[in-house]
């Protein structure tokens, strides 16, 4: 077996078992731990894939942004309130049956779509994926879209300050 | 596969001079006179050391939560290790080369946040804690200046790749693209070629003069990063004796120190790379007395490698000793200051830097 084909099979089992391992957890920090574990599996997989650049965003965006403020998040309502914070299990009937159902759903969709023959998959480069032509796509012919990502981000910012500065009362000696 | 090992060993021997380094250049800025006894000048001291942390009971506190307590050490030194996978050390040699290295680098590196965290979280100390809390406050906060001074670079350099933005800053720039050009101080206007004068004339730092303030926003940030004083309140010893790391003995406390002075290491490689150059000769060629060429070997040759390694790795420890000989001469900052600088300084500082740094690149074509 090529060696890529166990670095693939590695990360593979490394995305399922964590993913697994949030499901059957009760420890929610543990959960949210394992979670880092399935985005970075994720990550090795994209980038076997040849999809560099979106395997190092998705590192930087959601497991060194997002997932170490959830985090934290549990972190501090966990030790400040001495309250152990757990999942428990609700409604085990029909979540299983949502999400077999759901499994199904897309299960049976993706091997009807058939992606390696649709026009768009044949039409693509086979070269790897190239940084600069992806930031020359976004500059020119996706521009829009990426000013009104960039708008809606900077909206979301000044929301969060306004909801945490409103609460906020500092001392005057504070700076 | 050469570059992992060539890595590891060298990670592992700077550290143990490293620390000697510290606790020297310590003692004389503090008058005292330092190591001593063991071996001559007291060389052989780190040595010792390391070998009674190897040989010390790797306790793990009773209350704690052990899984998590146990693997963070790893988890730390890890993601500080993999940053060193796309570093190039020579013209020919070193890590992966992949488009996306700083890119890769910056995220891979900011993963040394989750092993603070489950450091502070697993040891069931309130000192370790309130450290891993604001070591992460800090790291986060001071990744802002610091990934918007390597934009600057990469606006000027076009790329993402390390080996090109070092290729780009000595005479063997036309290697890589045959038609390209140098210019004094970048400025296309001013019809100075310094294609093939090379040296200190082609690095970034020179090429684009105001980048001596992206590099300052640079380093201050990377300090940060490190947890290095005057941004050691995550450690710091007068109030939370040791921070995150306070509960660790033994081995994996020697892996937490490792990966500092890991973190230190790569930072100013990338630093060197970024700005200073990189693996370029700082001689210049000047008329017939071609001191880059005698100074640089051909790419590939053997020359090339000795060379290249030389000065990268010499430039890189010299920033070191600056790191070191910082921490010995300020006080460290309180926690409002130290956010006031990175958010209210430094952040919009990067801000004009970045823009400035994108008309200066319409100086140079």
């Amino acid at each position: 077996m090529p060696i890529e084909n166990i670095i693939f099979y590695a990360f593979l089992g490394l995305t399922g078992l964590s993913a697994l391992f949030i499901l059957l957890s009760k420890n929610i920090l543990y959960s949210a731990f394992a979670l880092i574990a399935t985005f970075i599996g994720m990550a090795g997989i994209f980038v076997l894939l040849g999809a560099e650049f979106v395997a190092i965003t998705q590192i930087l965006v959601y497991v060194g942004g997002i997932l170490i403020l959830m985090v934290f998040g549990i972190m501090l309502t966990n030790r400040l309130s001495q309250a152990k914070v757990e999942t428990e299990v609700y409604n085990k009937f029909f979540g299983i049956l949502i999400s077999v159902g759901l499994f199904y759903i897309l299960a049976k969709a993706i091997e009807m779509a058939d992606f390696a023959n649709m026009g768009w998959m044949k039409n693509a480069p086979s070269s790897p994926s190239s940084v600069r032509d992806l930031g020359m796509k976004i500059m020119t012919d996706y521009v829009l879209v990426f000013e009104v990502i960039g708008i809606l981000l900077l909206l979301a910012l000044i929301g969060a300050v306004r909801i945490a500065g409103n609460t906020r009362e500092e001392g005057a000696d504070a700076a | 596969m050469y570059a992992f090992l060539f890595f590891l060993n060298f990670v592992l021997i700077y550290t143990i001079f490293a620390v000697y380094a510290e606790r020297k250049i310590s003692a004389f800025i503090q008058d005292r006179y330092g190591p001593m006894e063991t071996g001559p000048y007291g060389l052989l001291q780190t040595v010792a050391d390391l070998l009674k942390l190897l040989q010390k009971e790797d306790i793990i506190p009773l209350a704690a939560d052990k899984r998590i307590f146990k693997v963070a050490p790893l988890i730390i030194f890890t993601s500080v290790f993999a940053g060193f996978a796309v570093l190039p050390l020579t013209s020919d040699f070193g890590g992966s080369q992949i488009e996306t290295g700083i890119f890769y680098l910056l995220a891979i590196v900011s993963l040394d946040v989750i092993g603070i965290l489950m450091a502070g979280w697993g040891s069931n100390s309130k000192y370790a804690l309130l450290g891993a809390m604001r070591s992460v406050a800090q790291i986060i906060s001071y990744e802002i200046p610091l990934g918007l001074s390597v934009v600057c670079v990469i606006m000027v350099s076009q790329s993402l790749n390390l080996q090109e933005i070092v290729y780009q800053q000595g005479i063997f720039i036309n290697s890589i693209d045959p038609n390209a050009q140098n210019f004094l101080f970048g400025i296309k206007a001013l019809g100075i070629e310094t294609t093939h004068i090379g040296g200190f004339l082609t690095w970034n730092i020179f090429r684009i003069p105001f980048f001596f303030f992206a590099y300052l926003i640079f380093f201050i940030a990377s300090l940060a990063e490190a947890n290095r004083a005057p941004f050691d309140i995550p450690i710091a010893e007068s109030e939370l004796v040791a921070g995150f790391h306070v509960e660790y003995s033994g081995f994996r406390w020697a892996m937490i120190m490792l990966s500092e002075y890991g973190m230190m290491l790569l930072i100013s490689f990338l630093g060197a790379i970024l700005f200073w150059g990189g693996w370029n000769t700082p001689l210049p060629n000047i008329g017939a007395v071609a001191l880059a060429d005698w100074t640089s070997g051909e790419p590939g040759t053997i020359a090339g490698h000795l060379w290249g390694a030389f000065w990268l790795v010499s430039k890189a420890l010299l920033t070191v000793g600056l790191q070191i000989w910082i921490r010995w001469t300020y006080p460290r900052l309180r926690l409002d200051q130290l956010m006031n600088l990175s958010w209210k300084y430094l952040t919009p500082g990067a801000i004009i830097l970045v823009l400035v740094s994108a008309l200066w690149r319409l100086l140079m074509i």
